[in-house]
């Protein structure tokens, strides 16, 4: 299947009222196309992406997403910020996986300085990245039915979450820009009772699964709005770049904790569940699943935890990394995360680029939306993962 | 004698009557709104309201509508003035006057009822046809829907109107098929009558299919999740009430859930054996009636709160392809027992 072709800028509709008359040759019943802009506020896409629609009828004929409506400037904002200032800022754009984004940078500045990281703080990180992760996924499993028009889901992920954050709270003081990595390390040890907590609570979240499958992956309904809607087949979504859940349920299983493993990932075991079809089922059901790898990783975590300090003995008063490049790529909840940092030897970097999964997953709503109904949209955005904090940064 | 004789004059009694459908009118939603605020909340691990008048907030559908009704009245300047402001009305009427026929209890044996008053019991009028009626004049409710949409001047009202059109043409017709089926084997078609019908059983027991399809088709016809395509909030925002506010945006959801009351009762009424009881025979009818009303309102909440909504074309396909079919067999074999036995 070819890419198909993207509108290009020059036809990018205006505001709403300015339709294109399409008169058929031999129609008696000329229609007119209608241009629709959905956002950037609408009830449908969380954070303010908007998406320019013409419409056939119900039918979407070309579907545009604007973006930039949420630009804050973290690349170039990094550029004149010290490292340590720069994870509270990395854990800012994609508020949903906070911990993740920051992880990546202390990882990163870590590379670039040579720096040895204790054992225990890798698998304290790797611990609250996958709680990270959950916490993430269980927003777009209870947001996925609401704007499916199932309200339940979203209040008992909403439960499912409180108890996450309650968690995190206890290590990090924070309940969603944790800031809990330093460059070498953590910013503490875990507290007491954390473990403790964090045991129950993989039990009770493991049940409660129960409840959204019931609820959402064995109704009739659901299925049939979402079954073979919006199918994205594999080598479409590589071309993309599209990474994490929306790949894997397009039956590509790359991921950057299997294929290139950072922390201690290639010690514990757990696997990428894939789909079979790539619709909006199927990247539901692969999110669904990658809750119980998380869970599973979690668990060896618990069991495995080695004393020890969590920070080295001394670091420098300046973070200054020596001149060059580095690029750490990491699994983030939403696909791949990449960070390119060049350093000069400053206090500063010079540049950092950051690779978001978002904004890739966005540029395919044009593919996917091409000729599905009004009401499809919204199965297939709201399964197209995406903050839009991290498509914009 | 002075009271007997004020009791005898028609008009009274019709105009006291009249007082009791509105006033029913009036509250059986709030009531109901209350109960799909704290119904919806406690199945989602939540409290609901908790404020308003001390008691787990009772008093929030008053305190709502107050506010409502104190909001700014905006229309938008591209829109239809007129129409705009007309169509919650055109809503809301046909809806209120489905109460005036729906019967709560048995016609009282000692009748004094002077003629004109339509008879006596808890009802607001008996007609002969009283399930065409109800049916023909609920079906007007759209036309309100359609000016809403159309007026609006909003895109997003329009597709919701032109949904909310092509799903009442649908479902109008299980609905009528369903109800007919009923009425043949009650043979009248007077509410009373068929409620007096089924003194000895329910009509549920042997029009089963034409329970489910009347149930399914009076959740369309309210745009009621599964099938609340016309206001799908993720979608199309709110449908055609997306540019209401204030008080007229207050009478759309009134109507909305007056709808889901007044379809509960016809419900009621054909199928559930209107005010007959069971295993408790002293408990009143008109009591059993409104608990019949309030179980199956409660059936409709119920379900919102479980599934996610469908889309056009699968619900139409559900009408045409399952629902006529099954209803015409119904009335088919419906036909069949009654010539028989």
């Amino acid at each position: 299947m070819s890419v198909t072709e993207l509108p290009t800028a020059g036809m990018l509709p205006g505001g709403p009222g300015e339709g294109v008359q399409v008169v058929i040759a031999g129609d008696e019943f000329p229609t007119q196309e209608m241009t629709l802009s959905i956002g950037p506020q609408h009830p449908s896409t969380h954070g303010v992406l908007r998406v320019v629609l013409t419409l056939d009828g119900e039918r979407i004929d070309t579907a545009t997403p604007v973006i930039g409506y949420m630009h804050r400037a973290f690349d170039k904002l990094s550029e004149v910020r010290d490292y340590r200032q720069i994870i509270a800022l990395s854990n800012r754009h994609d508020w949903l996986s906070a911990f993740g984004n920051e992880l990546g940078v202390a990882l990163a500045t870590e590379r670039l300085m040579g720096l040895e990281v204790p054992e225990r703080a890798q698998w304290i990180r790797m611990l609250m990245a996958e709680w990270n992760r959950v916490l993430n996924h269980l927003m777009f499993l209870g947001s996925f039915g609401l704007e499916l028009g199932a309200m339940t889901p979203m209040f008992y992920a909403f439960r499912e979450r409180e108890d996450i954050q309650t968690l995190m709270e206890m290590a990090t003081g924070a309940r969603m820009h944790f800031t809990y990595c330093r460059v070498g390390g953590l910013k503490e040890d875990l507290p007491k009772g954390f473990l403790l907590y964090s045991e129950v609570l993989v039990k009770r979240i493991r049940h409660r699964l129960l409840d959204y499958a019931g609820l959402l992956l064995g109704n009739e309904i659901f299925k049939k709005r979402t079954v073979g809607i919006g199918v994205l087949p594999g080598e479409v979504a590589k071309s993309y770049g599209v990474t994490g859940p929306i790949l894997h349920a397009s039956g590509v299983a790359e991921d950057s904790r299997k294929t290139e493993p950072y922390l201690k990932y290639s010690e514990v075991e757990f696997e990428v569940p894939v789909g079979e079809h790539g619709d909006s089922f199927d990247r539901f059901n692969v999110l669904y699943h990658r809750i119980e790898e998380s869970l599973k990783i979690i668990e060896q975590v618990h069991d495995k935890l080695p004393p020890g300090p969590v920070m080295p003995g001394k670091m420098p008063k300046y973070l200054k990394p020596p001149e060059g490049w580095t690029y750490v790529r990491t699994e983030n909840s939403l696909g791949e995360t990449g960070y390119y940092l060049v350093s000069r030897g400053e206090t500063t970097p010079w540049r950092l680029k950051m690779r978001t999964p978002s904004f890739h997953n966005v540029s395919m709503i044009p593919y996917l939306l091409k000729g599905v109904l009004l009401p499809d949209l919204i199965a297939v955005l709201g399964s197209v993962f995406f903050v839009v904090g991290d498509v914009d940064r | 004698m002075i009271f007997y004789h004020f009791f005898s004059n028609p008009w009274v009694v019709f105009a006291l009557k009249l007082a009791a459908v509105f006033i029913f009118f009036l509250t059986a939603p709030l009531v109901l709104g209350y109960v799909e605020h704290k119904g919806l909340a406690h199945m989602q691990s939540r409290l609901g309201p908790m404020e308003a008048g001390k008691f787990h907030g009772w008093a929030q559908l008053i305190a709502d509508g107050v506010k409502f009704i104190q909001k700014e009245d905006i229309i938008p300047d591209a829109a239809d003035r007129h129409i705009f402001a007309l169509a919650p009305m055109v809503v809301i009427i046909p809806v209120s006057l489905v109460f005036l026929v729906i019967p709560f209890g048995p016609a009282s044996v000692s009748c004094h009822a002077p003629a004109g008053a339509g008879g006596c019991g808890f009802w607001g009028e008996n007609f002969d046809v009283g399930i065409f009626f109800v049916l023909a004049i609920s079906a007007i409710s759209v036309i309100g829907m359609l000016m809403a949409g159309w007026s609006s001047a909003n895109k997003f009202s329009l597709i919701g109107a032109i949904r909310g059109a092509a799903q009442l043409i649908a479902y109008e017709l299980p609905l009528v098929l369903a109800a007919s089926a009923v009425a043949m084997q009650a043979g009248t078609l007077s509410l009373v009558g068929i409620a007096a019908a089924q003194d000895s059983y329910w009509f549920v027991f042997p029009q089963i299919a034409g329970f489910i399809i009347f149930v399914i088709a009076s959740l369309a016809e309210l745009s009621r999740p599964p099938f609340d395509m016309p206001i799908a909030d993720s979608e199309i925002i709110f449908g055609h009430m997306t540019e209401y506010t204030g008080i007229r945006f207050g009478l759309f959801l009134l109507s909305e859930y007056a709808g889901i009351v007044s379809l509960s009762a016809i419900a009621v009424v054909l199928y559930l054996g209107g005010w007959h009881g069971f295993l408790v025979p002293w408990i009143p009818g008109p009591i059993w009636t409104l608990a019949k009303i309030g179980a199956l309102s409660f059936l409709v909440i119920w379900l919102r709160a479980t599934y996610p909504r469908l889309r056009e074309d699968q619900l139409q396909k559900m009408a045409w392809k399952y629902l006529i079919p099954i209803a015409l067999v119904n009335i088919l074999l419906t036909m069949i027992f009654k010539v028989a036995f």
